[in-house]
């Protein structure tokens, strides 16, 4: 996936900037892929149109509903005044929403620092081939495939330290006095630990099938130069990566900057605001107090914030290595 | 880290052709990632653990090894209509979706692989921007939009709430693998005089079967798990598992072993999904272009 991701990578990223060129280590592929090969034709914009109307009918139309909630007063549908950007100002100046801010981007900062090089190592460490690879790749998608409140249940039963496996040995073999119910290190440790355990997988099996896409030829050839197995994945390995490791850093924020279910089944944003993040603040704002117009103001800038960071990742990672 | 050895001679080099593709050896590497699946499973084999005992057994004490075993929690999952209706429900509106998904996206995706044309980056982007949407908020109006439109609590509706995120995320894969096909393949198939939907059905699509069946995968993945939008939209006929778990909790507590049961076969849709693309994923997604 590799190769081919990193050109599609490429194409995007000559949609960014200009003149982009797959950044490979192959000098014939550079020399074969021209600044923009496509030709112009705008009759495919009837190919995108079934794309474009699918989407717009899910997301613009609510997209509307939420901006039109963020700039009135809401005390009945019949009964509402327009304040203009009063909301936006209150959220801004909230310190709630900004310890909650600065607590989800730490936990996203985490995330991507833990699960990137771990899912990298891991899919270097995958079998091959034989009975292995089936096995492996079953056994690390099962996470993925758990419903997320089912993910929340079953690490809220696990990390118990009276009847769950993984804080009865934390408690009694390793001694340490654990409990995410009251202790708020430990609710951040079990929330992390969770998110690890059930996404690191998803880097694993992106870059997995990109470092199974690397043409056997590069690694003969940095064996004829003795290269180090560290040279061999820092020159070879990793830039082939870089493809699916955009995919897989922009999932992975987009997801962990937003994650919901599976903290809220957990510890429900406690103990007191310790795992209290944007997310779970919003939905307190919204569904719990019905309190529409800041929420509906909250609701964008999250999204506005989630979008300039997923912008400024996509346009670095795709020109990085160029 | 070791070196790798070189090559002895011609001929070694030749038995190393096919050894040393993808990879590069650490010879412990292989048991580190077996201990770490193995510790993947804990929590997993948990779950399995709390479906097969009774309540109070669960709730009683720690105990490694489950006493009693029993499967009652399994009878009243597949007695009970209520539960195993909702597990269909998941598996048609998730097939639906991927169906959906997939039939959709290809076009866009050969479109952004293929042509420049007005707007194309600013769409590709904005495409993407629909993943990121706090649900909290956005959930309000889905619930009015599909009641309005009568999709309100059918399969079709919940598929089509999830294309939001599904069909973003199959334009961007599939895109990916068809740039990785080189273009002479169309201008030769348009010289033969195979008109464009024949030359995609024909000799398109068969290329990029192994991209098909990985885009498959997380369409389906990402359906089956997602839990806010579909049970805001749904009520009794296209109810999701997921949501019907959340029935475990009464006034009586928590209905644990049941609520195990039903996480344990949660598992089983992807579980076989996974299965049939297993060699996809296994062979890299590497097409043409090498």
């Amino acid at each position: 996936m590799s190769e081919t991701v990193a050109g599609g990578a490429a194409v995007a990223g000559e949609r960014v900037g200009p003149g982009g060129v797959a950044a490979s280590p192959a000098p014939e592929e550079a020399a074969a892929r021209p600044a923009d090969p496509r030709p112009k034709n705008n009759r495919a914009w009837f190919l995108v149109l079934p794309v474009v109307v699918s989407v717009a009918f899910t997301a613009v139309i609510p997209l509307m509903t939420v901006v039109n909630f963020s700039v009135q007063d809401i005390f009945s549908p019949s009964d509402r005044i327009f304040v203009g950007l009063e909301w936006f100002r209150s959220v801004t100046r909230d310190p709630e929403v900004r310890s909650a801010f600065v607590r989800t981007l730490l936990f996203s900062a985490q995330v991507l620092l833990i699960e990137i090089p771990l899912g990298v190592a891991l899919a270097l460490a995958m079998p091959k081939r034989g009975l292995g690879v089936p096995a492996a790749l079953v056994v690390m998608a099962l996470p993925l495939l758990i419903p997320w409140n089912v993910v929340g249940t079953i690490w809220q039963i696990f990390a118990r330290g009276d009847i769950g496996l993984g804080g009865w040995l934390i408690n009694n073999v390793l001694g340490i006095n654990f409990n995410y119910t009251l202790d708020r290190a430990d609710a951040w440790i079990t929330v992390l630990v969770m998110d690890v355990w059930h996404w690191t997988p998803l880097v694993a099996l992106l870059a997995y099938a990109g470092l199974r896409s690397i043409p056997g030829p590069y690694f003969q050839a940095a064996q004829i130069d003795g290269a180090s197995a560290w040279a061999t994945f820092r020159h070879i390995q990793l830039p082939r990566l870089r493809g699916v490791l955009t995919i897989a850093i922009l999932l992975r924020f987009m997801d962990s900057f937003m994650i919901f279910t599976e903290p809220f089944v957990v510890t429900g944003g406690g103990p007191g605001n310790a795992t209290s993040f944007l997310s779970i603040l919003l939905s307190k704002i919204a569904v719990g107090q019905f309190d529409l117009g800041p929420a509906g103001a909250f609701s964008l800038l999250y999204f506005l914030i989630v979008q300039i960071a997923c912008y400024v990742f996509f346009t670095v990672l795709t020109r990085a290595g160029r | 880290m070791k070196r790798r050895p070189r090559a002895g001679g011609p001929a070694r080099a030749v038995r190393h052709e096919r050894a040393a593709a993808g990879r590069v050896r650490l010879p412990w590497a292989r048991t580190v990632f077996w201990l770490y699946a193995a510790t993947l499973m804990l929590p997993l084999l948990w779950m399995f653990g709390m479906s097969i005992r009774p309540n109070e057994d669960i709730l009683g004490g720690f105990s490694l090894i489950p006493e009693r075993v029993t499967f009652e929690n399994y009878r009243t999952f597949f007695e009970d209509q209520a539960w195993y209706s909702s597990y269909l429900n998941s598996i048609a509106y998730t097939t639906l979706n991927t169906v959906l998904s997939l039939v959709v996206a290809l076009p866009a995706a050969y479109a952004f692989s293929r042509f420049r044309f007005a707007g194309d980056k600013h769409l590709f982007f904005w495409l993407l921007t629909n993943r990121m949407a706090p649900p909290a908020v956005f959930l309000l109006p889905f619930f009015q939009i599909y009641q309005a439109v009568g999709l309100f609590d059918t399969h079709l509706g919940v598929a089509i709430a999830h294309m939001l995120f599904n069909v973003p995320l199959a334009v961007w894969i599939l895109e990916g693998f068809m740039s990785g096909i080189p273009r002479e393949i169309d201008e030769t198939a348009a010289i033969d005089g195979y008109s464009l939907p024949r030359f995609f059905i024909r000799i398109f699509l068969p290329l990029i079967r192994s991209a098909l069946g990985v885009t498959a995968f997380f369409c389906f993945m990402f359906s089956w798990v997602e839990l806010l939008i579909a049970r805001t939209i749904t009520s009794v006929n296209a109810k999701p598992i997921a949501a019907t778990m959340t029935r475990t909790v009464s006034a009586a507590g928590v209905d644990w072993g049941l609520l195990a049961t039903a996480g344990v076969l949660t598992m089983i849709p992807g579980a076989v999904v996974i299965w049939f693309v297993r060699n996809y994923i296994a062979k890299g997604f590497a097409l043409g272009r090498v």
